[in-house]
């Protein structure tokens, strides 16, 4: 089976890779770029384990051709931190015990960042709204709507 | 039962909110769940299933499928030569690769391993099942009805009175006193019945596992699960394997809620990789987590309770008959234990029915058999309260259950929490606060056992003094954090000093699967032994090193202390002191605990939710939600409100939305998360969540499982809260649109 050639940037890194045309964006990155951070957890784009940001729109990558990233410039979960110092929505997540079991922490992290890159004042019901695409079935999402709530307070604090 | 264990006393660490030492990788994507690890070499598995409810297996010709390149073993029920001697575990085999039937939607019949997904996707689509479709039953009610089609003939159990359908596989009872002479006792009587649909525990992790397996009969099984012990002893059984040749080590886990204490994939995983000689790589997708892993039972039930015109329960019966799929076994027997569990009756009695159908293996959920045996109870003990015009707390406070009850399933009750959660509900706010037009407000009780189980803990005092702690039961919530804090509780040494990791099968003794809320309660109970096994022996060190009796030495802050009058006055020795010169008093210093935990402590929680129905669509919003339950001892207080949160949401979803929704075909029509729609954020408010602690005597620290008895009030609470909003009654789940708009076009 041919395979198709792709140049992308992920996480500001130029990135090459071969897929076939059936691929996801999603099996791309775990299973030939062994960035595993993003999760499938459905693979039908209900759950947002698996968001990224391509071009600064939020996408579920299980819905995203491997093909369609060439030229594009694409976020995930592992670009997030910046070396060892966290974004201050992974340190909020944990200082307000966000996540139990933690697999659909790294896409409701990847889509609260794009939220507040775009609203950095959003009421509780806007963050509810766009989390909504976001499932979690540990938390019943109370922390991890405090969690997003205070760090767009802490941002706004210091800009 | 051991009752004796708790001893009151000021925490340093158990009750405060440190950050979990897992949580890093686990914000960063680091952290590694079932589908994250790969192997050189390695297979991608894929499993065909059946798409017939009920269908003989007349052939399977795969000759297409393995001539395919890229195709390296192709396997049906035909490979698997072992055949277990245990019923549960042919059962388990059965369930996990189809033998001359196909027993529901999803059902295995056929796997394949190759070089890619794509490859191993095709060469399923190129084998062929020749099938004989055979008549089924999915509903529980109908496979009771003589005539309805048989499951599988010849496994009803002598329990079962004769005249029953060969599909009711068990029937249990459970009570005391004469129902009958209560009933005469009461000013009103109301009998009624309800159906609750089967629902998914609904992780966001589907069941994943990485298998080796080779021809000398070692293997190696990484897997999300909530119990890799189990995982192991069950593949062993299944496939003739000696348990110490097959070690399994557990991934994180992405949620499991009973539904990942169960084996549903791993030996064929573990087949493809002997047949084929590499490494296997198996991952389920969501449409087949839905279709072929256990949701828990649909329910049944009948009724019938007593009342005088004071809120006195005369007397009390209950009726389940639960699902529990396509094999034998099922969970109406704890329905029938926890109904009525809250409450102090006289006369009380129930009866369970386990009922195969066409359907897959019911597995455990939260609490299983418990929600649906509290909703019809509380149900039918609300509409009481309205008729009777009473206070439905002081109503509950007034037949509460407390220390020295006998329960409605047979023990006396220790002291236990419920009358203090009903106190708590009756002076929050939320109970006072005004409602508006069709909006209601509703509370319900709610129990469960909690469990303890066999447990094994080592704790290793390095060189430099740190801790390593191993423990056998996967983090599914927090659990590292626990353990964490009760070791550096105990040895007294600051938290960063201690490490706590997962071991996997051979690096330590059995452990039971993370189920029951067991966790906290056993786990934490092993940690808190093998701390004090440590410190007996660095006192022993420290005795050792000042000439002194070790009867003469004391631990407390990390270090040992001479004590009393003939001791001398030594300097104390720090716990990193005295793993310094280890090499030179002994050798290396480790404490360890292997137990069956007994003195789980029972649990009990109250709920108090407000809803509002709108009057033209039947849509219902959950506006304001508190949980009252008793923790025991809060060890990390987030974690425990994280699941009384969890479990509110998802008993929200189970009475408002989620319903497994089968067609006349015996097909599941909603296998997906778009059509099996659990709670998203915006369906939920706040959940406001109180902790009580009454401190379990079976617990050093006096702590109780707090992870399953949040599901259990929750359905009854919100059909109470949505019966008083829309005025009428209603008494099958789930309450979504088009059945409560039929209920009020129906007043």
């Amino acid at each position: 089976m041919s395979r198709i050639h792709v140049t992308t940037t992920i996480n500001g890194d130029e990135t090459e890779y071969l897929c076939e045309a059936g691929e996801t964006l999603l099996d791309v990155l775990r299973d030939h770029l062994d960035m595993t951070g993003s999760k499938e957890g459905c693979g039908t784009g209900d759950c947002g384990a698996c968001s990224v940001v391509v071009d600064g729109r939020l996408v579920c990558s299980c819905l995203m051709l491997a093909a369609e990233a060439e030229g594009r410039a694409v976020d995930t979960i592992e670009g997030m931190a910046q070396g060892n110092q966290l974004h201050p929505l992974q340190q909020k997540f944990l200082e307000h015990a966000a996540l139990q079991c933690g697999i659909c922490t790294p896409g409701i992290l990847v889509a609260a960042k794009n939220l507040l890159e775009r609203n950095p004042n959003p009421s509780e019901e806007e963050v509810r709204y766009w989390l909504a695409g976001n499932l979690c079935r540990c938390t019943g999402y109370d922390k991890i709507i405090r969690a997003v709530m205070d760090t767009a307070a802490d941002l706004r604090g210091a800009a | 039962m051991p009752k004796d264990e708790y001893t009151s006393r000021d925490f340093k660490v158990v009750g405060t909110r440190p950050i979990r030492p897992d949580g890093i990788e686990k914000v960063t994507g680091k952290a590694r769940y079932g589908a994250d690890i790969s192997a050189p070499g390695m297979l991608w598995g894929a499993i065909l299933r059946s798409p017939h409810a009920h269908a003989r297996i007349k052939g399977i010709d795969t000759s297409k499928a393995r001539a395919m390149k890229g195709v390296k073993a192709v396997i049906t029920r035909a490979d698997f030569t072992h055949q277990p001697e245990d019923s549960g575990m042919a059962d388990i085999l059965d369930n996990c690769m189809a033998g001359d039937k196909a027993r529901y939607d999803g059902h295995a019949v056929a796997a394949v391993a190759a070089t890619s997904k794509s490859i191993a996707r095709a060469a399923l689509a190129a084998i062929e099942v020749d099938y004989e479709v055979l008549p089924h039953v999915t509903d529980v009610d109908e496979a009771m009805k003589t005539g309805a089609p048989v499951v599988e003939p010849g496994r009803q159990q002598e329990s079962v009175p004769e005249g029953y359908c060969e599909n009711v596989t068990g029937r249990s009872q459970y009570g005391h006193g004469d129902p009958e002479s209560g009933f005469e006792q009461a000013d009103l009587i109301v009998e009624r019945s309800f159906k609750t649909a089967a629902t998914h525990q609904g992780y966001i992790e589907p069941h994943a596992c990485l298998a080796t397996l080779d021809s000398d009969g070692q293997g190696d099984l990484w897997v999300c699960t909530q119990g890799h012990y189990m995982v192991r002893n069950v593949c062993a059984g299944v496939l003739g394997l000696d348990a110490g040749q097959l070690r399994v080590t557990a991934s994180e886990i992405g949620g499991g809620f009973g539904g990942k204490t169960h084996v549903w994939m791993e030996p064929t995983a573990l087949m493809l990789a002997r047949k084929s000689g590499k490494p296997v790589k198996l991952v389920l997708s969501r449409d087949e987590v839905f279709r072929a892993t256990g949701p828990t039972a649909s329910s049944s039930v009948d009724v019938k309770i007593g009342m005088t015109s004071e809120g006195k329960i005369t007397g009390a019966t209950a009726t389940y008959r639960l699902q529990a799929g396509a094999y034998p076994g099922g969970i109406a027997f704890l329905s029938a234990m926890c109904g009525f569990a809250p409450y102090d009756l006289e006369n009380v009695r129930t009866e369970g029915f386990e009922v195969m159908t066409n359907r897959p293996k019911a597995a455990a959920y939260r609490a299983p058999g418990a929600p649906m045996g509290a909703y019809p109870v509380e149900s039918v003990i609300d509409e009481l309260c309205q008729k009777l015009d009473l206070d439905p707390l002081e109503t509950r406070l007034k037949n509460a259950a407390r220390e020295g009850t006998r329960s409605s399933y047979g023990p006396t009750y220790p002291a236990i929490g419920l009358e203090a959660t009903l106190e708590a509900a009756k002076s929050h706010p939320h109970w006072s606060a005004p409602l508006g037009e069709n909006q209601g407000r509703g509370v319900a009780c709610g129990f469960w056992f909690n469990f303890g189980g066999d447990t094994c803990v080592s704790l290793m005092v390095n060189p430099d003094g740190t801790v390593s702690l191993s423990e056998g039961n996967p983090d599914i919530g927090g659990s590292r954090a626990s353990m964490t804090m009760m070791a550096a509780e105990e040895l007294g040494v600051p938290l960063d000093q201690v490490r706590t990791i997962i071991a996997d099968t051979a690096s330590l003794g059995q452990n039971e699967v993370t189920d029951g809320s067991r966790v906290t309660f056993a786990v934490g109970l092993a940690t808190i032994k093998a701390a004090r096994h440590a410190i007996e022996i660095m006192k022993e060190r420290a005795a050792m090193t000042w000439g002194i009796d070790p009867e003469a030495v004391d631990w407390r802050d990390g270090a040992a202390h001479p004590a009393g009058p003939n001791a001398g006055k030594f300097p104390p020795m720090t716990i990193k002191e005295i793993a310094a010169i280890a090499s030179n008093t002994g050798g290396p210093i480790a404490g360890h605990h292997e137990v069956n935990a007994e003195g789980a402590g029972v649990s009990f929680a109250t709920h108090m939710v407000d809803t509002e129905v709108d009057p033209e669509t039947g849509a219902v919003k959950v506006l304001r939600y508190t949980v009252f339950q008793d923790a025991g001892k809060a060890v990390h207080p987030d974690y425990v409100e994280g699941q009384f949160q969890g479990g509110a949401a998802q008993g929200i979803g189970w009475a408002i939305n989620e319903e497994y929704i089968y067609g006349d075909d015996g097909r599941l029509q909603n296998a997906g998360f778009l059509d099996y729609r659990i709670p998203v954020a915006s369906d939920l408010p706040m959940i406001e969540p109180v902790i009580l602690e009454i401190p379990n005597p079976g617990h050093p620290y006096g702590v109780r499982g707090v992870g399953e008895t949040s599901i259990v009030p929750p359905l009854a609470a919100i059909a109470n809260s949505v019966s008083r909003a829309a005025g009428v009654r209603l008494t099958s789940l789930p309450m979504s649109p088009p059945r409560v708009l039929a209920a009020l076009k129906a007043q």
